[in-house]
């Protein structure tokens, strides 16, 4: 619940004061995190929805607050790499947009929690980028149109040591080409 | 005091100041069973130099956990020589080996250090050497006699001659750096704001691999320690990381993602083609050569852990070799190939352990929370491995019956990865 409300607080103050696309909602250590979304916001897209239509991105579907295009983020448990339920219909507005527009291209980031081995966790961030990868596939993207690469926990996006840091940081990130 | 003055000199004279807060401080934790009780006699002429050398003897042999050094101070006149060395002075204050020497300057500018070690006991010369040097190599000499005195008294190579390479981050900023085997003479090889990982030494010690994310992904270079070039060796689409160098230095074992998975490819140390050597579904990564050449251990979740397996080269056939708990990564094989250091989790915390190939044995090494990255002296005694004190990154050793005990720190940065370098040819 608490997630879900920073989540809608900080897509607000995106959508507030974004006329610049590329601001960041949070996380100013990851200095290029591609549309940056707190956890959560993706199950509250249809919240944020009514105070997009100002804002000067709303062309763009992968820059409108309102539109799921918008969130980038997927975030997994512990150790895993499967692709949460919650992150599906994500996934899928995704690969059907790569599907309609064919000459998009987006790269998937893949990080992990810091626990662990650095180079196993890059492997793990790398299987994350994968699986969110294969679900776009499966939506109708090409596997021309998706790149993936890991950071594995080198770039946590919350320097906490902590549950909620390291749910944080078990995340691939979405970015596509001139974002 | 002297060696905080040679410290502090040391910082100003070091060319990248950032290098001077990432140099290592070395802290005995722990002891061995045994220590041998050897006086060091400061050497003949040695208050004529800054730097003298048997002090550092001394430090290197202490640190090591298995000397306890005997106080030389109330034997008049001290020894030089071997036969100035009255052996009763010696056994009377428990000293069961005895280090004379002295250092004596040439009209070229060069020094002339000659030491003698002997048996206290049994009253006989062990070793005797001399070597004619500049100022500059005072630390690098004092470390060859401490070598010298450390194979005759325990039957193992020494180390103290040999380097280290480790990562300090400090804030944003990553760098690699390469560093004597007691933290002195940090050398920065490469900086960078994207993080830096995974150096690994060729086997002649002239070049390290390493993953670096500078270009927005990890990729895998090798850069000459004698002459700055680097290469990028692996940067294929997706993920390129966990270098390690094949015995005879010519290849490379990396992990890549570029057919769909992470998995394990031979690659010239030059670059070039990939030559795929797992093959699984899942992931398969942290390659790491048997010093024969002929197989190497590797991480891979292909069971639904990740778990350590063999991998017999040519042949193809692959064997699990960690069974016991959910999460064994990091293998480094031992010099002697007899065994192997691996990382375990138990119970939420990581630790270095060691396993036997032949007895299967598996010791716990370490009693931290998130020790990783371990790394073994070309001697197989001590494992370097980086660990985490009050949320700071350290490096810590650990010698592989778990005995001995040191830390090490850098004031400035938090330090990790590290890398144990091979011994000087």
């Amino acid at each position: 619940m608490k997630k879900i409300l920073i989540g809608v607080l900080a897509a607000l103050a995106l959508a507030a004061c974004s006329t610049t696309p590329k601001q960041e909602a949070a996380a100013p250590v990851d200095e290029r995190t591609p549309g940056a979304t707190a956890p959560g916001a993706a199950t509250s897209g249809a919240q944020t929805g009514s105070v997009a239509g100002a804002n000067q991105g709303a062309r763009n579907p992968l820059k409108d607050p309102g539109s799921i295009l918008s969130k980038r983020s997927v975030y997994f448990d512990f150790d895993a790499y499967a692709i949460k339920d919650d992150y599906k219909s994500l996934l899928e507005a995704h690969g059907k947009y790569l599907q309609a527009n064919r000459n998009a291209h987006m790269t998937v980031e893949g990080n992990t929690d810091e626990r662990g081995s650095r180079e196993y966790n890059i492997a793990l961030g790398q299987r994350r980028a994968d699986a969110a990868k294969r679900m776009m596939m499966l939506s109708g993207a090409t596997e021309a149109q998706i790149d993936t690469v890991s950071f594995g926990k080198e770039k946590p996006k919350n320097p906490g040591h902590d549950e909620s840091a390291w749910a944080e940081n078990r995340r691939d990130d979405i970015g596509y080409r001139g974002d | 005091m002297t060696r905080l003055l040679m410290r502090t000199l040391f910082a100003f004279c070091c060319a990248a100041a950032f290098s001077a807060h990432a140099q290592l401080t070395i802290e005995i934790i722990g002891g061995g069973a045994t220590t041998i009780p050897i006086a060091i006699v400061p050497f003949a002429g040695e208050s004529n130099y800054p730097l003298g050398v048997s002090g550092i003897v001394g430090a290197d042999l202490s640190r090591s956990g298995l000397f306890r050094l005997v106080d030389p101070g109330g034997v008049v006149p001290r020894p030089a020589r071997a036969e100035d060395v009255r052996y009763g002075d010696w056994t009377g204050r428990g000293a069961d080996a005895v280090v004379v020497g002295s250092m004596v300057a040439l009209p070229d500018g060069r020094t002339e250090v000659r030491f003698t070690l002997l048996d206290a006991v049994k009253q006989a010369q062990l070793a005797s050497f001399s070597y004619v040097v500049p100022p500059a190599q005072f630390r690098a000499t004092a470390h060859r006699i401490a070598d010298v005195i450390y194979e005759k008294l325990t039957g193992d190579v020494g180390v103290f001659s040999t380097r280290i390479a480790y990562v300090a981050k400090q804030g944003t900023r990553y760098e690699l750096l390469v560093a004597d085997a007691d933290g002195y003479n940090p050398q920065s090889i490469v900086t960078s704001k994207e993080p830096l990982l995974s150096p690994e030494w060729s086997p002649d010690g002239t070049r390290i691999a390493y993953v670096s994310m500078e270009n927005r992904k990890p990729v895998v270079y090798v850069q000459s320690l004698t002459t700055g070039a680097r290469q990028l060796v692996a940067n294929f689409r997706g993920s390129n990381s966990a270098p390690s160098w094949s015995p005879d230095g010519s290849k490379l074992a990396v992990t890549l993602s570029k057919d769909g998975s992470s998995q394990i490819y031979l690659i010239g140390a030059d670059g070039g083609n990939a030559q795929r050597l797992s093959t699984s579904a899942g992931i398969d990564t942290e390659a790491t050569f048997a010093p024969d050449g002929r197989s190497i251990l590797f991480t891979s979740d292909r069971g639904g852990s990740p778990q350590i397996y063999r991998l017999t080269l040519g042949g193809g056939a692959v064997e699990r070799m960690t069974y016991d708990g959910n999460y064994n990564v990091s293998p480094r094989f031992l010099p002697d190939g007899k065994g192997f250091v691996f990382v375990r989790r138990d119970s939420g915390r990581l630790n270095v352990a060691l396993q036997d190939f032949a007895t299967r044995q598996v010791q716990i090494l370490t009693q931290g929370s998130l020790d990783e990255s371990p790394s073994v002296a070309p001697n197989g005694k001590l494992i370097l491995y980086a660990s985490e004190v009050g949320g700071r990154g350290i490096l810590a050793a650990v010698s592989s019956d778990g005995r001995v005990k040191q830390r090490l720190t850098a004031t400035a940065s938090d330090v990790r990865e590290p890398a144990w370098g091979p011994l000087q040819k």
